[in-house]
């Protein structure tokens, strides 16, 4: 139930600045999200809390005490990496065992807690196998249960569901989700995959390029993103952006429908659409097309919902709207949002 | 595609030519390597086997069968009885030795420091020149009057005075003693194995993956425990790959023996495969030369099987 | 109080690489020391035998280069490697090729039949191969040692090749025969290109092994202007008893080098072909 600090940590390798000045805090028993796309410095910054890597400047905090220079056995956190790391030639068992045996637990107590493990996550009948013997998700599982053993005051994950098959993924995010709400564990979890961020974090820590971007809940980011980079990376697809003055309009596929359907808060404005591609998803269509006169053609996505059942084709132009509160304005030259219009 | 020509005296098939079938292909291009090792090992094989149940000399070399006359001959004489056991004991001490070290070195050399390359290339020189040289060079290392051993243990007291801790001649007879010609024979063995053993260790730390070795220390293991529990069980099977290679180079050598002692003083350096060559070769009695070589045989056979089964054990990570 | 201690593990870890690099290559030291040293300084007992007490000399290597068949045993060791090397090519490269795309069952067993082969000791099979050579009228001539010495580079090679062309993808030969080649065809100009690194390590590889190559040598060839540099170098250079240790280093010194030096830049390669032939 710890909170983890992140003050002013920066990590160079060499030239190359992975991290750079971060400041970061989780709340007590937090599911705290890193997202970003390869390369952003969310597991360089993972392995720092871990302990793993040592950051050039700053320091990173457990409960209020400076870790920074504790090797990880003396940290009390617990971490499934995205391979899960489970020793090949030791069993389940002795692999769940090994954190306590470390630690100099007596075998009757190690025995009871490798048990209870073991029972959390439902694989009390392998324990005798080895990892090679196991599927992706039962491997996954163990990989949790070895972390959870310990009763750890912090838990990180690095891409933990990336090797699970699609279809699995889904039930091991609910799975892990209800599970983190019931021990009350703080986490932290890296991943590049959005829709897994927003469905799992209390908070979502957007990173580019060893840069946080933003910080805050699912809808914070969503529906108010802090620059074009946060808003093009979360939502599927991004976020839309024209424009070609000082200032950028953005506004989100979902929000930019027939015009007939746009209607109230403070009014609308309006496109002529070229659609000029569909898909049908079933439950959404995705049209592709482009808006503003031909020689200044943006490129944007509408997200009609299924049961708007309106004939479109490509190659034909129609009116579609966006309201006013759902346009978002950046700044061009920084890519912040701002409040400032497009004059 | 086959074709029938119509009306002509042959019926011309066209089938896809050699060079497409996988099978016989496969089989035309294996054939010059059996080919050869049957001619040339498999049936000199064959042949050892039958001299060694023989009384051929190179002097008389009809063939008389003698059933295991040689093989008795062989037990009963103590120079054999010697060289038998020289032979597993050069073997066995300087591999042990042999893979210890090279672990040593092997852990050093998965880190990064500076003038690694040097390092490298001057670890690997016993390998990588001819083992008849570098023991010449060992030879003179080892000169019972010019050793620079001897002059660097005279300059320091050990040796040359009365009352010095490693006597009081000028010089200790590395190669005349036998128990120091024995040693020596280990000594060169291990310099001329280690390299081998050492990129073979390598091989084996660099493919266990970084994530296990993170994650127990995250999970709280000290250095030792790490080693202990992780690396070695990991590198168990190609240690012994390294180990079962180098007994192997050991117990077949002849070169280092005979430059160094020619199995000497009085035979207490003798092994198998010198004993062979002096009394098979040299001495011309082919029967009993290919009767003493085969005793190497079992062992050899017994190490292949180890190594084949090591080598299936290799987890899969 | 960190950095103490990382400097301490730091001088640790040079003194221990420092110990082992020099017990490997202080033999090749003390052979060029006593390449260049005079006589006169090379035996007298009291002088420091680590340093030059006189002025170096080239005596020794003129005596070597000019007194002495070394050259001819150089030439002899390069005729009979660069034979070697082809005899080995012709017979591993198919082999090794056939048995790492298409072995299924006898194929395996096959491989490793032709590996196990390796571990029979010359000891064994130089009584009956003497046989061989006197029986063709081989004895004394190069020809023996390069009918012989293929025993050992093909069933090491073949393994080592196989290790290599198992790392080359089979789609790329796929996707040849669909573009029009034949599967020999496919063999030639697609998989053996780019198993190129794998054939120059062998060609390196087999030439050192039979240069290295002792006993066989010294059973087949006793006449001097024939022998190889390996056992040339060992039994030549006795005047009665006693050795001309100068010329003596000189040329185990001079045969040593240039290969190790070419054998060090074909480490690395050798190393992945060994371990990847390993795990099969």
């Amino acid at each position: 139930m710890a909170r983890v600090q992140i003050k002013n940590v920066s990590k160079s390798f060499g030239v190359v600045r992975a991290v750079d000045q971060l400041d970061l805090e989780t709340g007590e028993g937090e599911f705290l999200v890193l997202l970003g796309p390869s390369g952003c410095g969310k597991t360089t910054l993972l392995r720092m809390i871990a302990g793993i890597e040592e950051p050039t400047v700053g320091d990173i905090l457990i409960d209020g005490k400076v870790v920074t220079n504790l090797p990880p056995r003396m940290r009390n956190i617990a971490m499934v990496f995205q391979s899960y790391a489970l020793y090949p030639h030791m069993s389940v068992y002795r692999n769940i065992a090994f954190p306590l045996r470390t630690r100099g637990v007596d075998k009757k107590a190690i025995k009871e807690k490798v048990n209870w493990a073991a029972g959390m996550f439902g694989i009390e009948h392998f324990l005798n196998r080895k990892p090679r013997e196991l599927s992706g998700g039962e491997r996954q599982r163990v990989a949790l249960a070895r972390a959870m053993v310990r009763e750890p005051s912090v838990f990180l994950l690095d891409e933990p569901l990336s090797n699970l098959d699609a279809l699995l993924r889904a039930s091991a995010r609910e799975e892990l989700r209800q599970f983190q709400k019931r021990v009350g564990v703080t986490t932290i979890y890296v991943t590049h995959d959005q829709v897994e961020a927003m469905g799992l974090g209390d908070r979502i820590v957007v990173m580019n390029k060893g840069l946080i971007r933003q910080v805050g809940t699912p809808e914070a980011i969503y529906q108010w993103p802090a620059d074009t980079f946060v808003a093009t990376f979360v939502g599927s697809p991004p976020m839309n952006i024209l424009g070609e003055g000082a200032i950028l309009t953005g506004f989100r596929p979902e929000t930019f429908l027939p015009a007939d359907f746009v209607k109230g808060g403070d009014g609308a404005v309006t496109y002529p659409f070229e659609v000029t591609w569909l898909e049908y998803l079933g439950a959404e269509r995705l049209l592709y097309g482009n808006v503003g006169e031909k020689s200044h053609a943006r490129h944007v996505v509408s997200r009609l919902p299924g049961n708007v059942s309106l004939p479109i084709s490509a190659g034909e132009t129609y009116h579609f709207a966006v309201l006013r509160s759902d346009i978002r304005f950046f700044d061009r030259e920084s890519g912040l949002r701002t409040n400032r219009s497009p004059s | 595609m086959s074709r029938m020509r119509e009306g002509g005296d042959r019926v011309l098939e066209v089938k896809s030519g050699i060079r497409d079938r996988a099978g016989l292909l496969a089989k035309l291009m294996i054939a010059p390597a059996i080919l050869y090792v049957v001619a040339m090992i498999g049936i000199p094989f064959i042949m050892a086997v039958m001299y060694s149940l023989s009384d051929a000399t190179t002097g008389e070399p009809n063939y008389r069968f003698v059933g295991l006359r040689n093989f008795g001959a062989a037990l009963a004489d103590p120079v054999f009885r010697l060289s038998l056991k020289n032979t597993f004991f050069f073997a066995l001490v300087s591999q042990t030795l042999v893979i210890i070290l090279s672990r040593v070195i092997a852990t050093a050399l998965m880190k990064e420091f500076r003038g690694k390359w040097l390092a490298r290339f001057l670890i690997m020189l016993p390998w990588t020149a001819p083992i008849s040289l570098g023991t010449i060079g060992w030879l003179w290392m080892l000169d019972s009057i010019f050793s620079p051993f001897d002059w660097t243990f005279r300059r320091l007291g050990l040796l040359g005075t009365p009352g010095a801790l490693l006597g009081p001649m000028q010089n200790l007879y590395w190669l005349g003693q036998p128990g120091l010609a024995m040693a020596s024979v280990v000594i060169v063995h291990i310099w001329r194995l280690l390299p081998l053993a050492t990129v073979i260790q390598l091989a084996g730390l660099s493919s266990i993956p970084k994530d296990l070795l993170e994650a127990a220390e995250v999970d709280g293991a000290k250095p030792w425990r790490k080693t202990l529990e992780i690396t070695i069980p990991l590198t168990v099977p190609i240690i012994s790959i390294a180990f079962l290679f180098g007994l192997v180079f050991t117990f077949t050598d002849v070169t280092v023996v005979y430059v160094l002692t020619r199995g000497g003083p009085i035979h207490s350096t003798q092994v198998l495969s010198t004993w062979t060559f002096f009394k098979g070769i040299e001495g011309g009695d082919l029967a009993q030369g290919a009767a003493i070589s085969l005793f190497l045989f079992p062992v050899l056979a017994g190490v292949a099987i180890l190594m084949l089964r090591m080598a299936r054990k290799r987890e899969v990570v | 109080m960190k950095s103490v201690r990382k400097l301490l593990r730091r001088s640790g870890l040079y003194t221990l690489v420092g110990s082992f690099a020099f017990f490997g290559a202080f033999p090749f030291y003390w052979m060029m020391i006593a390449t260049f040293k005079r006589d006169h300084d090379l035996f007298r007992p009291e002088n420091n035998p680590f340093l030059f007490n006189e002025p170096p000399t080239l005596d020794h290597l003129r005596l070597l280069l000019f007194d002495t068949h070394f050259l001819q045993y150089l030439l002899n060791t390069f005729l009979i490697g660069v034979a070697v090397v082809i005899i080995t090519l012709i017979a591993a490269v198919p082999a090794a090729y056939s048995l790492a795309r298409w072995a299924r069952g006898w194929g395996e067993t096959l491989g490793i039949g032709i590996f196990l082969t390796y571990l029979v000791p010359p000891t064994i099979l130089f009584i009956p191969l003497s046989r061989f050579a006197s029986g063709l009228g081989l004895q004394e001539s190069l020809w023996s040692l390069i009918l012989i010495y293929p025993t050992f580079t093909i069933p090491f090679c073949t393994w080592l090749l196989m290790g290599f062309f198992k790392t080359i993808p089979k789609d790329i030969e796929e996707q040849a025969m669909i573009d029009g080649l034949s599967r020999l065809g496919a063999m030639t100009r697609v998989v053996l290109p780019l198993g190129i690194s794998g054939i120059l390590t062998v060609v390196v590889f087999a030439f050192t092994l039979s240069m290295h190559e002792f006993i066989y040598a010294l059973t087949f060839i006793s006449v001097s202007v024939k022998k190889t540099v390996s056992i040339g170098v060992p039994t030549e250079l006795v005047r009665g008893d006693v050795f001309q240790w100068g010329p003596l280093m000189a040329g185990a010194l001079l045969a040593s080098i240039p290969v190790a030096v070419v054998y060090t830049f074909f480490l690395d390669r050798f190393i992945s072909g060994f371990t990847m032939g390993a795990v099969k």
